[in-house]
Order: C-alpha cells, then sequence, then structure tokens
C-alpha cells in the first residue's frame, strides 16, 4: 500500500488521476474502520488532510462554500447560523472525536444511505463541487447519489466542496437512533424552509438505497402570506409525503414499517418547529 | 514508510510503517506507548483518545502517515513533573476506574474539556463524553471525578 | 454474626484506593493487549463463515508461502487432546471434520506482522460442504431433529471445572434439564396470568479483547500471559491440549479489560501456545473487536412461558414455567445456567406449589456461556413482568404484591432449600419506593442531542423490580481459593505480601484482597502479588465469588499467620493492630516487626464454603446454593411514546451486601451492574439469523453511553450473612438482574405496550 501526502489541491488531484484506484482518506472516520478490519486494502491512500485548500470555507456569490475537509466540529462551532440544518446534523454525527475529524467531504465520499450530514443537503438544495485535472463540476446533491455507497463521482475526482444556498428561512434536523448518543441514523429527516420561492425542502436519511427528497411535499400549501398556525391537516399530509417518499428497509438498526412511521412523526415535528421559527421571524 | 512525529514532546521516529496502519498502532507497537487502548478500532469507544495537534481524535482512526510531522500527546503525555495530573488524580480518589480500559481515553477526553469549559454543568459533562465507553463503572464515578477534577481547578 | 471493626487504616470497610489505580490513570498498566516480547511473532485466526458445515479440506500452501509467515497450523496440529470445554468436552481447539458455528476457528497463523498475518489467513483456502444450520431451540428439541453433535467420535466428556451435576446430561440436543417441582404442580387458583417472554443474546462487551502472549520456555512448556476469570481451568484444559503436564503450563495474569463472564471459556489461549511451542518464538494474538464478538461465547437468549395463580388477596398459589435456553453450538457454562434459570426461577417469593422446567439446547447458533447474573437475569425479566401482570389483575400495587409474597428468612426456595441468612426482600421494595421521586424533567429528553422532541409524545413511567441470585458455585461442586500471605520485615516495618491466583478483572478484588490482610495482620504495607499459576487456585472470578472465596482465603491464610506471630510472642490469645502485638487485654506485648524479625512467617491455605448438594434429578430439590442475594431496582423513565425512544431518567436501587468491604467499590459494582442491565432492557442484542451474526461491531452491538445511564441513587444494606466471611454477601450480579424488569415495567407504565422481550426496540412500542 502507497501513501500520498499531496499538499495542494492541484497536486492532489494530480495524485488521483494517475491513482484512480487510490483511496482518498481525510478524516479517517469511514477508511480507517475499513482498514482496521480487513474489509478493504486500496491499493493506496491519499491523505486529503493536508490541502488547505479543501479546509476554507466562507460566502461564494449567493452561498456558502464550505470545503469538504471542513470538520464537523467547525461545522457546529461557526456555521450553524448560516447552515442550520446541517450544523444540527452535525452535532449527532458520531462522538466529539469523530466530529473533530469527520468532514463533510468524507460523509460524501462514502455515500453511506445513513450519512447524517446528507438529508440537510438536500433539504436545503445543496451543490456538490467535484475536480479531476479534467476541470471541476457540479452536481445536486440530490443527483450526487447513485446507491448504496455508490455516487457520480469518477475514479479521478475529489469532492472538493459543497455550495449551499444561504439559508432563505428555518431549517430543522432530526435523527432517530437507539441509543441516546454515538449512534448511526435509523431514520433522519431535514427539512428547510424557503419562504422567497414559498418551497418545502426535505431530505429522508437512512431509509432508502441513497438519501432521499420528498418532493410531493415541495409544494405543500403552507399559510406563507399569514403566517397563521398550521393546520393539523396540512402538517398531517406533509408526514404521510415524507413517508411515503422513504423507500425503506428491514435492517439490524430497525424495521421498514418503523421507519416509515418514524419519518411521519419526525416530519410533523421539525415542520412544525420550523414553521414557528419562521412566525417568530415574522412578528 | 518512515513517520516522524513528536510525542508527548519528544521527537519521534517509526521506521517500516506499513501505511494501513492506525497511529494507535504506531504508538502502541512501534513507540512503546500502550496507554491509547485498542478496544474496538472503529472509532466507536473513545479508548484511544490523544490529542492530534492540540484536538482529542480516535487515534484508530488516524492513518500512519497522517501523524507525519504532528504533534500528538497521549495519557502517558498528561503527569507533569513527576506527579499526576489533577484529572487522573480525581479518576483515581473517586473510584472512577475500574477495569481501566477506558479510562486513558477518558482521562483525555476529560482533560480536553476542563481545558475548554473549566466548570462545566452535567449535560456538558455527559455530551462532551459521549464518545467514551465504560462497561464497568455505569459512569457515575466518572461524572464525579470531572467535578472532583473541576473543583479543583 | 462476625462483625469486624477496622481500626486499620485502608482496612475492611474502607474505601480503600486500588492499588493499580495509578498505573490504570497514567496508562502504564500492562493489558493482555500491551504485551511485548523481543522477536515476537503475531497470530491470527481463520473462522467458519457458516454455522454449520462439513470439512472437505483444508490447504494452506499459499498461506504458508507467503513470506513472513512462520506457522499454520490446523486441527491435525493439536498436540494434545483436541477438544476442551468447562464443565463438557465437546469443543474442538481448531475445528476437525466440521464446524458449528459461524465464526468457529479452523487455522490459525503466526507471522510478523498483523498485515501479514491477516494476508496467509486470507490465502487459507476451505472447502466447506454447507449443511442447513438447526437454529431453533424449539426445533432442536423434536424428535428427529438434526444432531449439532452427531460425529461418533464427538461424545461429550465431563469438564475440567464447573459446578457440573453429578446426573448424567441430556441426549441429542439437550444439554441439560433441570426439573424444580415442590407442592402440587397441578395446583389451581382463582386468578391467573400467563404469558411468553423472550431475552435477546447479550454480549459482555468488555473493552479489553481477548488478547495475550504465550512465550515458549526452554523446557518444552510454554508460559502464557492472558486475561482470563480463572487461570487454574486455562491452565488444565491448556495443558490438556498440547499434551503437557500441566506444570509446563504457566500462566500469569495480564492485565484484564473487564470480563463479565466472557473470559471464562478458553479463547486464544491453546492457539498462541500452539504457535509459540511451533515456531520457538513468543506469540501474540489480539483480537478485532469484529473477532470478539466470535471468540468468546455470549448471554443465554431465552424463551420463557410463565404462569402464575394467585389468590384474590394476591398470595401466590402456584407458578409454573417452561425456559429453553439456546446454548448454541457447544456447552460452556450452559449446566449451570439451566441449574440458576430453574432453581431461582420464581425469584424471591414464597411459592408453595411449583413445576419448572428449564432446558439448555445445542444449537447452531453463536455458544452462549457465561454472562453476569447467568440464568438469573433471563428467569427475573420473566417473573418480574408475571408479577407486575399479576398485580394489574389484581387491581394491587405492584410493590405491595411482590411484598406479601416477599421471601423471608426461614423461607424455602422451590428446592426446599431453608433460606437462612437475611432475605430483606420486601424492605429492599420499600426502601427504592419510598425514595422521594425522580425529579421533575431531565437533562436530555428521548433521543438525546438528536432533536427528535421539544416533548411532544413525552410520557414518564415507573416501574419496579427485584432479583435474586446465587452466590458462589452450587450443586455440590467442591468451590475453593486458595492463598498464600507472607509476613516480614523490610525496612525496619512489617509488611504483607498476598498471593494467590484470583483475577482481578476490574472488580477491585486486589483492593480487597489489601483490606483483608491489613485488618488481619495490622499492617499497613500490603502487596498483591500478581496473580499466577504458581499457588493453588482460586476458582473464577464470576457468580460474584472472589471477594467470599479468596476474601476467605486471605483471611484464613492472615489467620494462621497471625497464630504464628502469637506462638512466636508467647501471647494465647492475642491480636494484631497498628505493627504491634497485643494480649488479650489490648495491651502491647511487641512490636510485629520485632516478633517476625528476620524469620518471614509464610502460609498457603484453601478455603471452602459450607458444602451444598446436587439438585435432584427429578423434582430438582437439594440445598443447592450457599449464599442467596437481593437487590431492588426502581427506574424513571421518559418514553416518547410516538416514536419509541426511551430515556432513563433516574434509577433507585437498594441491595444488601452483608458487609461493604470497600463502599465504594460496592457503589461502583451497582451502578456498573446496573448500566448492562439498563443495556438489555433498551439496545444490546446480537441479532442472529439463520445462524449468522448480523451485527459484530460496536457501530451495531450499542452498550449504553454516558448520555443514556440516568444518575442513580444506590442504598447498600449490610445484613451480615452468618457464614461468610465478614458476613459479606457477593455483590456484582444482583444489580444486573432486576434492572432490566425495572426499566421495561416502567416503559410499560408509560405505555401500556405488553412488552414481553428485551430488548424493547422502537417498534415494539409503537408498533
Amino acid at each position: 500500500m502507497d501513501f500520498h501526502a499531496p499538499g495542494t489541491l492541484a497536486d492532489a488531484l494530480a495524485v488521483k488521476a494517475a491513482h484512480p484506484d487510490a483511496l482518498p482518506i481525510a478524516g479517517g472516520t469511514d477508511v480507517m474502520v475499513d482498514l482496521n478490519f480487513d474489509r478493504r486494502r486500496p491499493p493506496a491512500l491519499i491523505d486529503l488532510t493536508r490541502v488547505g485548500e479543501l479546509r476554507a470555507f466562507g460566502a461564494d456569490g449567493a452561498h456558502l462554500r464550505i470545503g469538504a475537509g471542513v470538520p464537523y466540529r467547525q461545522i457546529i462551532d461557526q456555521l450553524a447560523a448560516r447552515a442550520p440544518g446541517l450544523a444540527l446534523a452535525a452535532r449527532t454525527i458520531g462522538s466529539p472525536q469523530i466530529r473533530n475529524r469527520g468532514t463533510l467531504g468524507g460523509n460524501l465520499g462514502s455515500a453511506s444511505p445513513a450519512g447524517d450530514a446528507h438529508p440537510p443537503l438536500l433539504a436545503a438544495g445543496a451543490v456538490v463541487e467535484l475536480a479531476s485535472v479534467r476541470g471541476t463540476r457540479t452536481v445536486p446533491a440530490a443527483e450526487f447519489f447513485t446507491g448504496p455507497k455508490r455516487s457520480v463521482l469518477a475514479a479521478d475526482e475529489l469532492v472538493t466542496a459543497v455550495l449551499l444556498p444561504v439559508a432563505p428561512g428555518p431549517q430543522q434536523f432530526a435523527k432517530v437512533g437507539t441509543r441516546t448518543a454515538m449512534v448511526i441514523a435509523v431514520c433522519s429527516f431535514a427539512v428547510a424552509l424557503d419562504p422567497v420561492a414559498r418551497t418545502v425542502g426535505t431530505g429522508i436519511g437512512s431509509a432508502g438505497p441513497t438519501p432521499l427528497r420528498a418532493t410531493a411535499a415541495h409544494d405543500l400549501p403552507l399559510p406563507w402570506d399569514t403566517a397563521g398556525p398550521l393546520d393539523d391537516d396540512l402538517v398531517r399530509r406533509f408526514g404521510e409525503l415524507v413517508a411515503a417518499a422513504a423507500r425503506p428497509i428491514d435492517d439490524v438498526r430497525g424495521t421498514a414499517a418503523y421507519r416509515r412511521h418514524a419519518l411521519g412523526v419526525l416530519a410533523r415535528r421539525t415542520l412544525t418547529w420550523a414553521w414557528d421559527d419562521y412566525r417568530k421571524g415574522r412578528a | 514508510m518512515r513517520v516522524t512525529c513528536t510525542v508527548n514532546g519528544e521527537p519521534r521516529e517509526a521506521d517500516d510503517v506499513w501505511p494501513g496502519e492506525s497511529l494507535l498502532y504506531v504508538l502502541r507497537e512501534r513507540l512503546g506507548l500502550p496507554g491509547a487502548k485498542n478496544a474496538c478500532e472503529q472509532g466507536e469507544c473513545g479508548s484511544c483518545t490523544v490529542y492530534l495537534d492540540g484536538t482529542p481524535v480516535c487515534a484508530c482512526l488516524v492513518a500512519a502517515g497522517q501523524a507525519q510531522d504532528a504533534a500528538i500527546v497521549t495519557v502517558e503525555g498528561l503527569p507533569a513533573a513527576g506527579a499526576l495530573d489533577p484529572v487522573q488524580q480525581a479518576f483515581l480518589e473517586t473510584g472512577a476506574v475500574q477495569c481501566g480500559f477506558c479510562t486513558p481515553g477518558l482521562i483525555v477526553a476529560v482533560h480536553d474539556l476542563l481545558a475548554r469549559v473549566p466548570h462545566p454543568a452535567d449535560p456538558e459533562i455527559r455530551e462532551a463524553l459521549a464518545g467514551n465507553l465504560c462497561r464497568c463503572t455505569g459512569y457515575e464515578k466518572i461524572i464525579d471525578a470531572v467535578r472532583l477534577a473541576a473543583s479543583r481547578a | 454474626m462476625t462483625t469486624t471493626v477496622s481500626t486499620t487504616r485502608g482496612g475492611v470497610g474502607d474505601s480503600a484506593l486500588r492499588p493499580d489505580g495509578t498505573l490504570k490513570v497514567t496508562g502504564e498498566f500492562a493489558f493482555s493487549s500491551d504485551l511485548y516480547a523481543d522477536d515476537m511473532l503475531w497470530g491470527a485466526t481463520l473462522r467458519s463463515p457458516h454455522p454449520r458445515a462439513l470439512i472437505r479440506s483444508v490447504d494452506i500452501g499459499a498461506a504458508l508461502a507467503l513470506p513472513g509467515v512462520y506457522a499454520v497450523l490446523t486441527a491435525d496440529d493439536v498436540p494434545g487432546e483436541r477438544r476442551y470445554g468447562l464443565e463438557v468436552v465437546d469443543q474442538p481447539v481448531l475445528a476437525g471434520r466440521s464446524v458449528r458455528y459461524q465464526g468457529e476457528p479452523v487455522a490459525i497463523v503466526a507471522a510478523d506482522h498483523p498485515e501479514t498475518a491477516r494476508r496467509a489467513v486470507a490465502r487459507i483456502t476451505v472447502d466447506y460442504e454447507v449443511l442447513a444450520p438447526v437454529t431453533d431451540p424449539e426445533a432442536a428439541l423434536a424428535p428427529g431433529a438434526p444432531q449439532v453433535h452427531e460425529d461418533a467420535d464427538d461424545d461429550p466428556r465431563a469438564g475440567h471445572s464447573e459446578p457440573g451435576p453429578d446426573q448424567p446430561l441430556g441426549t441429542g440436543n439437550l444439554t441439560r434439564h433441570v426439573p424444580v417441582r415442590r407442592g402440587d404442580p397441578a395446583a389451581t387458583a382463582p386468578v391467573v396470568v400467563a404469558g411468553r417472554y423472550e431475552i435477546g443474546m447479550q454480549d459482555q462487551a468488555f473493552l479489553g479483547v481477548e488478547s495475550g502472549l504465550a512465550v515458549p520456555a526452554e523446557d518444552g512448556g510454554v508460559d502464557l500471559y492472558i486475561a482470563t476469570q480463572w487461570l487454574h481451568v486455562d491452565q488444565k484444559q491448556v495443558a490438556a491440549c498440547l499434551g503437557l503436564p500441566a506444570d509446563k503450563v504457566r500462566l500469569t495474569l495480564a492485565g484484564v479489560g473487564g470480563a463479565f463472564g466472557a473470559r471464562e471459556d478458553l479463547s486464544m489461549q491453546v492457539h498462541a501456545s500452539m504457535l509459540a511451542l511451533r515456531t520457538g518464538r513468543p506469540v501474540k494474538m489480539v483480537y478485532s473487536r469484529e473477532e470478539s464478538f466470535f471468540g468468546h461465547v455470549h448471554r443465554h437468549p431465552a424463551v420463557l412461558h410463565y404462569e402464575h395463580g394467585a389468590d384474590t388477596d394476591g398470595t401466590l398459589v402456584y407458578v409454573r414455567a417452561r425456559i429453553v435456553l439456546d446454548g448454541g453450538a457447544y456447552t460452556s457454562s450452559t449446566p449451570a445456567v439451566v441449574a440458576n434459570a430453574a432453581t431461582l426461577g420464581v425469584g424471591p417469593y414464597t411459592v408453595p406449589n411449583v413445576a419448572i422446567d428449564a432446558y439448555g439446547v445445542y444449537t447452531n447458533n453463536p455458544p452462549c456461556g457465561a454472562m453476569r447474573g447467568f440464568g438469573a437475569v433471563q428467569a427475573c425479566f420473566a417473573y418480574e413482568s408475571q408479577m407486575d401482570a399479576l398485580a394489574a389483575a389484581l387491581g394491587m400495587d405492584p410493590v405491595e404484591l411482590r411484598a406479601r409474597n416477599a421471601l423471608t428468612t426461614g423461607g424455602l426456595m422451590p428446592t426446599g432449600q431453608l433460606v437462612e441468612g437475611p432475605a430483606p426482600v420486601a424492605e429492599l421494595l420499600r426502601r427504592v419506593r419510598d425514595l422521594p421521586p425522580a425529579p421533575a424533567g431531565a437533562d436530555f429528553l428521548p433521543g438525546g442531542v438528536a432533536n427528535t422532541t421539544r416533548g411532544e409524545g413525552v410520557v414518564r413511567g415507573v416501574g419496579y423490580a427485584i432479583g435474586i441470585k446465587n452466590v458462589c458455585f452450587s450443586e455440590g461442586f467442591d468451590d475453593y481459593s486458595t492463598a498464600r500471605v507472607r509476613l516480614e520485615v523490610i525496612n525496619g516495618r512489617a509488611v504483607a505480601l498476598v498471593h494467590t491466583a484470583a483475577a482481578e478483572v476490574g472488580q477491585g478484588l486486589v483492593t480487597v484482597q489489601q483490606q483483608i490482610a491489613r485488618t488481619e495482620l495490622g499492617v499497613d504495607q500490603v502487596t498483591v502479588a500478581t496473580a499466577d499459576t504458581r499457588v493453588g487456585s482460586a476458582g473464577s472470578s464470576s457468580a460474584s465469588r472472589q471477594t467470599y472465596m479468596t476474601g476467605g482465603a486471605v483471611r484464613a491464610a492472615c489467620r494462621l499467620v497471625a497464630d504464628r506471630v502469637y506462638a512466636r510472642a508467647g501471647v494465647p490469645e492475642g491480636r494484631l493492630r497498628d505493627g504491634a502485638v497485643l494480649d488479650a487485654s489490648g495491651a502491647v506485648v511487641a512490636s510485629l516487626a520485632d516478633v517476625v524479625g528476620d524469620d518471614p512467617i509464610e502460609q498457603t491455605t484453601e478455603y471452602r464454603h459450607r458444602p451444598t448438594s446436587p439438585l435432584d434429578p427429578e423434582t430438582g430439590q437439594g440445598d443447592a446454593h450457599v449464599q442467596y442475594a437481593f437487590a431492588a431496582h426502581r427506574a424513571t423513565v421518559d418514553v416518547d411514546v410516538e416514536l419509541g425512544l426511551v430515556k432513563v431518567v433516574e434509577i433507585a436501587t437498594a441491595q444488601d451486601v452483608g458487609k461493604a468491604v470497600n463502599p465504594q467499590a460496592v457503589v461502583g459494582q451497582i451502578q456498573g451492574g446496573t448500566a448492562q442491565g439498563i443495556g438489555l432492557a433498551l439496545m444490546e442484542e446480537i441479532q442472529v439469523v439463520d445462524g449468522l451474526v448480523r451485527n459484530p461491531s460496536f457501530t451495531d452491538y450499542l452498550i449504553p453511553t454516558i448520555l443514556d445511564m440516568p444518575p442513580t441513587r444506590v442504598d447498600v444494606l449490610e445484613l451480615a450473612d452468618p457464614h461468610s466471611p465478614y458476613g459479606l454477601r457477593g455483590v456484582g450480579e444482583p444489580p444486573t438482574i432486576s434492572s432490566t424488569p425495572a426499566v421495561v415495567a416502567a416503559i410499560r407504565a408509560a405505555t401500556g405496550r405488553p412488552l414481553p422481550r428485551v430488548p424493547v426496540r422502537p417498534e415494539h412500542i409503537v408498533g
């Protein structure tokens, strides 16, 4: 096994182009588990922790640009106002030690259906930036995932950043696990209200082969103008749409039926909380 | 490959490192520092918690080469001038140590917590230590130890 | 009643600090995975991917050809007995003709680096003829079921250690059946509740994975540094399998990272020794967490059918039960687990008519054996669930129903055994009930920091349970421990050296040994030698027995030493205190250092608890147990009834420990044991489907974190046992037994759901 430690993004992309089988490693929170448990023996590792460009974050036009190598700890501490849904999700990831190391880029690269950072990206309409020596492209987060642990990432590409629309409205995230902390999601859900476009962004985690959206709920007729309290039927309808959008399976962490049920509950609750925030913001 | 880094203030070097090795393996098996423990090697127990450039991390999830040029502090490096660190002393006195396998990682995690938050409330303690599993104590005496160490700061 | 008032600092009754504590907080304590030897090789194990298969052939050629590989060994290389076992010799060192569970060792490798060893393991080719596994214990008991052990040369033989039953074991897939019959087995009653309960497979999940170092010796033997619960039973089994006399297999206890029953059986002991003897080099083996799930036995999953009959005033008339415990592929401690489940199957209650049948069964599931509370845990969940159901049927308060039927001193167990010592069953229950209620609100709601509720759907519930456990080994087993105590003068001070083979597994036994020697010999400085096989057996660190047994042995050896001091000093009825020899009036006669002088006094002795009897094979009658221990729990939980998530808000517990030899350690045992019971109630289960383990990792086998554990209130009673050293009572297991049903009772109170199975999963609550 070889070990590459590029110091710049250009070097990293060159290494990846020359060694498409090489496995990028950042926080190591997925990669090292596979190595330690003898599940994976890539011919080489590419350490991305020395690539300064990947650690940067900040405004980028109408977007917030978060480098793929920004650890969750920093998202929680420094980006909670600008990316509230993502920060809520980051707080539920693994343990403090994991959040100190784990990165958004790693979460995307692993493309686990249970990745906690994914639902808020889908809900907020984030775009994933991919780069290679061939150039840079962007892919909507909702189109990034192609299956369990599979994505559109090409063999010579690296995830370099996530571009998040600056949150135009309240966002929420909630995750169900069978332990109170340090647990992989049984299911998770993110909601992002866009009072400008008058849409409801959604992201469903750990209830399908990829993170999913409840697109049918996108145009839920919320009382945007009056900012009045939500009608119970509307909230229930939202929960049903979210539950219906899930494609869960039975596995060691939970049953498909439970996941569908829990997603409905999470959807109702998070929509209510987000709407309450919206109303407070308008008051 | 060769890995050079600073461990507990001393420059250290390990040769013939297989790149798939973790920092944990390098510390334990190549540098003679078995304090960080190998309980799960999947980042789910915190027993291998060490400081990597000032940040507590699971050493099992750091590839050996990622530690190149880094400054690492392990539980062995916490006592100053031959005296136990106050966190170590508090664990000893409160009965927070039973089998002791989780202890080194917990002590580093608590050391970091108290450096950031000198007088944490109980919920802060619990959230900060949620990544460190203990199978013996039920955690009550670990919380006692944190409170005691904080009270002496 | 023996009461010892400690006058020596750090003696019996003090919360003396652990002698190994400083090394443990500085990271210098050498656990079994921390060992190192020059020129050492690394061992690795090839395990069967199939739960049941015949082995047609094993090809090790490619593995041996790998540079850096020094040995590849299979069943044919086992030098001595090819099988081992605690109670029944039925488990192969390495699988020969067949494999009986997923993860069974098939071949072992020694190489220069763990990665080389792993690559070599991957190059071994095994040709399996895969067979349909036997996975349902009830089906396994049916006539004509496929036999898990069908090889002709597989006839089990009596094993090495535990309170093995005198009567013949079962045949076919039945490993043991224990019936208990008392009174009228067909009794009837006006109020009847019946239920079927189920316990998932719990794992001990100690943090220190199986590991150790085998060093070949010049005499052709091996020195083994190992984390275990019982050095001598390991020694017997390892020696037999290596074909060596016991004195050529020397074991030394390495640091033990928790045990909880999982280190009673052998794991890598014979394997590392075989590799060391073959290569002539030290061999270290360290399991990964995943491998650890296949490397030790688990808690028996169980299905329990119970029927309770009572009078309208709540007085129990009868209990009938059928308990089936899935022992998996090999016997391990199953016979003892079955006996505990049967004999403790009605709980700490007086019941005039009892008919219980408990069965242990072979299947191709993972082998199950000892885990904290073995046998009693499974039964307690069922009988306490039944007591709650009965209280509901009678419209009675569940605590008062229990108190009405509570076992008392002088009462009879269903085995006919008289309960001689204190049995404060009703008092323990009332103590936890009468504590102030848990504070309203909580630091964390169900879901913790995962933001699942702001109070929506959250309902609080309170539940109670009490359990009973036998302490020490039962059923007529010759249960003893050995201690060697040496009193000598170093730098002008009398000091003691205590040497036993008792395994310190975290519980604080080294501290207890020091405390006893301080109290008995009146010295401050007591050194506890590393446990090894150079001294006689201490028995196992299990069954809550070590403070009783090895504590008793240390006390007995100290008293023999003291008698020699008195003889030397010419004081017939002496005492030792603060480094001085006192006469009967309490006057100082001489300094201990002067009496000992340069002629150290050493005594070695064995200590036995009073004998127990086997159970009658037809009726289960007999004085099978030496001591009973009791603990009660009150659990307060918040349940998100819409999501099925549970947060335990508070645990209150009361336990009689007879005498708290080290109060701080006692409370630590109670809190830690309670945590394991909460884990079983809410999250811990090895999920096995078709004989295959689906979650062998800490990602999916979840144990409680600090956020899952509530504050605990611990009420320790000290009602001295008339027969035990200092009146003490075993402490370790009871907290694990009653915490599980108390938590589930609290969830039932919050939700109204029947919840007949643990762990309770969210889908069971919302289902």
